[in-house]
């Protein structure tokens, strides 16, 4: 087993092989596999601690999922890649559509050969022996900080995903359209301690969309949340497909100079709809109706300029630069309606 | 690149997402409620691509972006 260092990234996806790995057997050869006696409890146990899992393995794509469906276990894999393609392709392909970075898979395989080609290409792969099952399973990577409700859940929210991602690229006309035929609902609202887990584990797995690029503990949030002078607020989604879940996590500083947003942050699985734009609008509408002037911080990172972008083009201009952080102040003259695809149910809060 | 190529490609990016493409160069775009700060967002991901380029934090601002004259306007100075 290749364990590393510890500060290594939790474990969010696991690329599984099939031939002497999932089963004992190999298909291609006219086995008729039987399945290796404890990948049953390993898929469970993943699925139930919101680690997604994935298959790349050589073989035929339908001989390969009529064993995988006979077997009960296909609701398990999000975007498989079977065929006769290199292993590190697959799983490229795979972090793609999941949005996930190779940083934060791991990779099973019992051939040598597989798991070195991996490595050479990809090191930040952790890959192991399927031999290192059960115990893998209680390996430190493979467990999450928190287990929250929207963990077990998190594989259903990844399949409505990939079923409203294939409706999106089938569906003929302008990108409105197809996000008005969604039905999407958000609601932001203050955070409550119950939403800290999920808060916590949001900012730890968002880096592309966090506006400071900082992460917080369910400790800084728990402080954050008792704080008079700050306002936490969570945001969820829901459309037709179902719940998105927490998507969206805003920290407010209520200076009497002005409130400074010193966090937003959003679930990449929401970026393409609109979601950052209407949070800041409900943001300025509230700083106006208060009569109070409304900032925000930026720090760039290498990969959150989309939040840079977002700011800009929700009225927020570059005020003062320090440390590498920028300060920003939103006009809140000329403020937009709410995108008409979306149905908002905000509320700021009151405050002391 | 000319700016009439320019304003060609820009003008198809933007009526494969607007509902209505009666809209003149000179037009406000966002005034006319055909695109809103998603759609420019995606528009600014296009430009990069297609122009090869990278807008500056400064260039980032919605008034770059408000119609077809506008965006000619600013790819053709970076080119220059």
């Amino acid at each position: 087993m290749q364990a590393k260092a510890s500060d290594a990234p939790k474990i969010k996806c696991v690329v599984w092989d099939l031939d002497n790995t999932i089963w004992d057997g190999t298909l291609s050869e006219g086995d008729d596999p039987i399945l290796n006696p404890h990948i049953l409890t390993a898929l469970r146990t993943l699925d139930e601690r919101g680690i997604l899992q994935s298959i790349a393995s050589r073989n035929t794509f339908d001989d390969a999922w009529a064993r995988i469906q006979g077997f009960g276990i296909g609701d398990f894999f999000l975007y498989p890649e079977i065929h006769w393609e290199s292993k590190t392709g697959s799983i490229a392909r795979i972090a793609k559509n999941l949005n996930i970075s190779t940083d934060s898979f791991a990779f099973i395989d019992d051939q040598p050969f597989e798991r070195d080609e991996v490595q050479f290409q990809m090191p930040e792969v952790r890959t192991f022996d399927p031999t290192d099952l059960p115990e893998l399973l209680s390996h430190e990577a493979f467990i999450p900080r928190f287990i929250t409700d929207e963990s077990k859940l998190r594989r259903l929210m990844y399949q409505s995903d990939a079923k409203r991602n294939a409706e999106e690229r089938s569906f003929k006309g302008p990108g409105e359209a197809f996000l008005q035929t969604l039905d999407m609902k958000l609601e932001i609202r203050p955070a409550e301690t119950r939403d800290l887990q999920r808060a916590e584990e949001l900012t730890q797995r968002t880096h592309q969309l966090n506006t400071t690029g900082i992460t917080y503990s369910y400790e800084d949030l728990n402080t954050l949340l008792l704080s008079p002078k700050h306002r936490l607020l969570v945001a969820s989604l829901t459309d037709r497909y179902g719940s998105c879940g927490t998507i969206g996590l805003v920290l407010v500083e209520l200076d009497p100079a002005g409130w400074d947003i010193r966090l937003l942050l959003m679930s990449c699985r929401v970026m393409s709809r609109g979601v950052g734009g209407a949070i800041i609008t409900f943001l300025r509408n509230e700083a106006r109706r208060h009569g109070t002037r409304l900032f925000a911080d930026f720090k760039e990172t290498d990969r959150n300029r989309m939040m840079y972008i977002t700011y800009k083009f929700s009225g927020f201009e570059d005020k003062s630069s320090d440390n590498g952080v920028q300060r920003m102040e939103a006009d809140l003259s000329n403020i937009p309606a709410y995108p008409s695809y979306l149905d908002l149910d905000a509320r700021f809060g009151p405050l002391s | 690149m000319n700016p009439t190529s320019i304003a060609s490609k820009v003008r198809s990016f933007l009526t494969s997402f607007v509902q209505d493409d009666d809209f003149e160069d000179s037009d406000n775009i966002f005034e006319l409620g055909l695109v809103n700060s998603l759609m420019a967002m995606q528009l600014v991901l296009f430009l990069e691509k297609e122009f090869q380029c990278k807008f500056s934090n400064e260039e980032l601002n919605l008034r770059n972006f408000r119609s077809v004259d506008a965006i000619v306007t600013l790819l053709s100075s970076k080119a220059a």
